[in-house]
C-alpha cells in the first residue's frame, strides 16, 4: 500500500478510538469537567500528563532542532523534564491537598484577592493561546504532506475531533482519550528510532545506540564520526556547544520553572483521588516523558549523519524521492550555486533570507528556483527543522506503514495538547471569571453550559490561528515559559512554602515578573529585533531566557513587599498550615 | 501547628532541599557549568558532559521523584498524617 493510503487508515483508526473513548466518557457535571472527579488512577493521569505536555514541539520539533544545533539542544532536553522535579517535589502534592480546580483558584483563594485572581486569569488565557497556535501549525504540516489536502482542511478535521471530545466529555474525556494519544505517539516515536538505530548501530536501544560504535565495519563511535563529519563540511561539531553557558543557563532554568509552572499541567494533578496518587502520579508523567525526551537525542543524531550521507554531494536527479517531496511542500530548498547540479550541504546559511522564497520557474536540473540572494557560504541547501522527524523514516527508507504511524503519532501529539490548553481556556472563562468573580449566582448546570460554550469557542479561535498562522508563532513560543516562570512559578511556590508571603507581595512581585519579561521580549523580538544580539543582552541573557531572570526579580521583589505590609489573615495561614499536612483535619 | 505536624514539616524541607540540591547538581552542575570540563572524559560511546545534558540528568530526574514519593510515604507514615 502507498504511505498517503496507509496515512488515511493509521489516522482514521486512531480518530476512530478518541471519539470512541470520548463518547464512553462523557461528563455530566462541573466537577467531572474540570478535574474528572478526581477519580483518575496515578499511571493513568500519568500518561495524560504525558500526552498533554508532549507537544508538537517535543514530537515533531525537537528532534529537528538537536540535529541541527547538536549540544545547545540540551536546553529543552533538561529544561522540558527537569520541571517535573519541581511540580513533584515542591507543587503538585499541596495543590492537589488544596483541592480546587484551577491555578487562578490556588492565587485568588491563598492571596484572598480577584485582582491576583483577574491577573492569574489573564496569563493563563495568554500562555494557553501561544500554545495552541503552535499545535494548530503541527496539525496543517502533518496533513498537508501526508494526506495531501489543503491545510486548512487538515485544520477542520482537527478542531472537529477536539471539538467532539473536549466540548462533550470535559477533563474526563479529555484524560483517556489522551492516555490513548500517548500510546500511539510514543509508539510512532520509538518505532522508527529503534528501526534506526540498528540499521546504524546493531543496537535496538536508541538511547544507548547513539554512544555505540558505527556498524559500519569502521569501529568509530557514532558520535565520534558525527562530530568529524561536521567539522569537515565546515559545520559546528556535533557535540560542542556554541551557546554562551550563562544563557544556556537561564535558558533551562526558565523552561524548567515555566514548565512547573504551566496551567495546563499544573491542573493535572487535580484529577487524582489523593495527595500521595499527586506525588507518584508526577513520577510517571516523567518516566512516560523520559521514554520520548531520551530518545530524541539519539533521533537527533541518526538523522544528522543520515542526512550528511545520503544528501551531501549527490546530484539533484539522483536525490531520494522525499526530497522532492518537501521541496514541493516548501520546507526544503536547494539553490545550485556553484552549478554542478550537485547537493552540496555545508556549514552556514544557504541564501538570505534564510527561509526560502520560491519563484515559478524550475531550475536546470528540475528544483525548484528561488529568488533569494546566494551567500558566500558554500551550503546550498535549507532544511526546515520541523520536518525532522517526520522526514527521517523516509530518509532511512523504512517501510511505508512506519512513515504512517508517525504521522498519526504527530497528529496525537498535536491534539493532545490543544485539548488540555482548550479545557484550561474554558475553565478559567467559566469558573475563574464568572462564576468566581462576576457571576457567582448561577447554577451548577450554567456553569458547565459555559465551560461548553467557552471551549467551543476557543477551539474556533484556535482554528483561526491553523489556517491564518500568525507569522510570530515561533518568536512567542519564548513568552509561555517566560511568563509561565516569571508570574505563576513564585507565586505558587511562595503561597505554599511563606505563610508570611501576603497578597501585596504577591501581586507586586507577580507584575514586576510579568512587565519585566514581557518588555524584554517585546523589545527583542518585535521593536528592535535587529539588536537582537548577545552584545545587547543583559548580562547575555537572551529572551527564550529572560523568564528566568524575571522569576528572580519577582521573589525579590514579593519578599520585600510582603515584609513592609501586614500578614495575611489567620485564615490564610491556617490554609497554608493545612496544604502542606496530606491528612484530611 | 503542633509540634508533630512541625516536625514532620522540617523533615519534609530536609528531604526536598536535599533532593533538589542532587537536582541542581546533575543538570545546571555537570549539564551545563561543568559541561567542558566534562567533555575531556570519555563515558562509552559520549563525552561525559554531552552524556549528562542529554542522558544522564533525565534519568536522574526520574530517580529523584520516585525517592522522594518512596521517603514522603515513610514520612507520612512515620508522623502520622497519612491519608485514610
Amino acid at each position: 500500500m502507498s504511505v498517503q493510503l496507509l496515512t488515511y487508515v493509521f489516522v482514521a483508526l486512531s480518530f476512530g478510538l478518541y471519539i470512541a473513548i470520548a463518547i464512553w466518557s462523557r461528563s455530566s457535571s462541573t466537577n467531572e469537567f474540570y478535574i474528572a472527579g478526581g477519580h483518575v488512577h496515578p499511571i493513568a493521569n500519568g500518561a495524560a500528563t504525558a500526552a498533554d505536555w508532549m507537544s508538537a514541539a517535543s514530537f515533531l520539533s525537537m528532534a529537528g532542532i538537536i540535529a541541527f544545533e547538536g549540544a545547545d539542544g540540551a536546553r529543552y532536553l533538561m529544561g522540558w523534564t527537569g520541571g517535573y522535579v519541581l511540580l513533584a517535589l515542591c507543587l503538585a502534592p499541596y495543590l492537589r491537598k488544596f483541592a480546587k480546580f484551577t491555578v487562578p483558584d490556588f492565587v485568588g483563594d491563598r492571596y484572598y484577592s480577584r485582582t491576583a485572581r483577574l491577573v492569574a486569569v489573564v496569563c493563563v488565557i495568554f500562555i494557553s493561546f501561544t500554545y495552541i497556535a503552535g499545535q494548530m501549525r503541527g496539525v496543517g504540516i502533518v496533513f498537508s504532506r501526508f494526506l495531501e489536502v489543503d491545510i486548512n482542511v487538515g485544520v477542520f478535521i482537527g478542531m472537529a475531533i477536539v471539538f467532539f471530545y473536549a466540548v462533550m466529555g470535559g477533563m474526563k474525556g479529555i484524560t483517556y482519550t489522551q492516555v490513548a494519544q500517548y500510546c500511539v505517539l510514543i509508539f510512532a516515536y520509538l518505532i522508527p528510532a529503534i528501526f534506526i538505530s540498528i540499521m546504524l548501530t546493531d543496537n535496538p536501544f536508541p538511547m544507548l545506540g547513539f554512544g555505540s560504535t558505527m556498524n559500519d565495519g569502521s569501529g568509530v563511535f557514532l558520535l565520534d564520526k558525527l562530530d568529524g563529519l561536521t567539522s569537515d563540511l565546515g559545520m559546528a561539531a556535533f557535540t560542542e556547544g556554541s551557546k554562551s553557558t550563562i544563557d544556556m543557563f537561564f535558558i533551562t532554568a526558565a523552561l524548567m520553572a515555566g514548565t512547573a509552572g504551566l496551567p495546563h499541567v499544573i491542573v493535572r494533578f487535580f484529577t487524582v483521588p489523593r495527595v500521595r496518587d499527586a506525588r507518584i502520579s508526577a513520577g510517571y508523567a516523567l518516566i512516560f516523558i523520559a521514554l520520548l525526551y531520551t530518545t530524541a537525542p539519539a533521533v537527533a543524531a541518526f538523522a544528522r549523519i543520515n542526512i550528511i550521507q545520503n544528501i551531501d554531494g549527490i546530484a539533484y536527479s539522483e536525490a531520494p524521492a522525499w526530497f522532492g517531496k518537501w521541496e514541493e511542500s516548501g520546507l526544503l530548498a536547494w539553490m545550485d550555486k556553484n552549478e554542478d547540479g550537485r547537493i552540496q550541504y555545508r556549514g552556514g546559511t544557504a541564501f538570505s533570507p534564510t527561509t526560502p522564497i520560491f519563484a515559478e520557474a524550475i531550475g536546470q536540473s528540475g528544483q525548484r528556483q528561488l529568488l533569494n540572494a546566494a551567500t558566500a557560504s558554500e551550503n546550498e541547501l535549507y532544511i526546515d527543522r520541523d520536518i525532522i522527524v517526520l522526514a527521517h523514516p523516509e530518509i532511512a527508507s523504512l517501510p511505508n506503514w512506519v512513515v504512517a504511524l508517525v504521522a498519526a503519532g504527530g497528529l496525537a501529539a498535536a491534539l493532545s495538547t490543544a485539548a488540555g490548553l482548550l479545557l484550561v481556556i474554558s475553565s478559567a472563562i467559566s469558573h475563574d471569571l464568572l462564576k468566581m468573580s462576576f457571576r457567582p449566582q448561577i447554577t451548577e448546570q450554567q456553569e458547565l453550559r459555559i465551560a461548553r460554550i467557552s471551549a467551543a469557542l476557543a477551539i474556533a479561535i484556535a482554528g483561526i490561528f491553523g489556517i491564518y498562522p500568525p507569522g510570530f508563532v515561533a518568536e512567542v513560543v519564548a513568552f509561555a515559559f517566560g511568563l509561565a516562570a516569571a508570574s505563576f512559578f513564585p507565586v505558587i511556590l511562595l503561597g505554599i512554602f511563606s505563610t508570611r508571603m501576603n497578597k501585596e507581595g504577591a501581586i507586586a512581585g507577580m507584575m514586576t515578573g510579568l512587565i519585566f519579561t514581557f518588555s524584554y521580549i517585546v523589545y527583542f523580538k518585535f521593536i528592535d529585533p535587529v539588536s537582537n544580539h548577545a552584545e545587547n543582552w543583559w548580562f547575555g541573557i537572551s529572551p527564550e531566557g529572560i523568564g528566568a531572570l524575571g522569576m528572580v526579580f519577582n521573589f525579590v521583589v514579593s519578599s520585600v513587599v510582603s515584609k513592609f505590609t501586614p500578614a495575611p489573615p489567620q485564615a490564610i495561614q491556617d490554609l497554608v498550615q493545612s496544604i502542606r499536612i496530606p491528612r484530611k483535619d | 501547628m503542633d509540634t508533630n505536624k512541625n516536625a514532620y514539616w522540617q523533615a519534609n524541607l530536609r528531604l526536598m532541599l536535599g533532593l533538589l540540591s542532587i537536582w541542581f547538581i546533575v543538570s545546571f552542575g555537570f549539564g551545563i557549568l561543568l559541561f567542558d570540563y566534562l567533555n575531556q572524559f570519555k563515558f562509552y560511546g559520549w563525552k561525559l558532559g554531552f552524556w549528562f545534558s542529554q542522558q544522564g540528568a533525565i534519568y536522574f530526574f526520574v530517580l529523584l521523584i520516585f525517592i522522594y514519593v518512596w521517603q514522603m510515604n515513610r514520612l507520612d507514615r512515620r508522623f502520622g498524617v497519612e491519608e485514610e
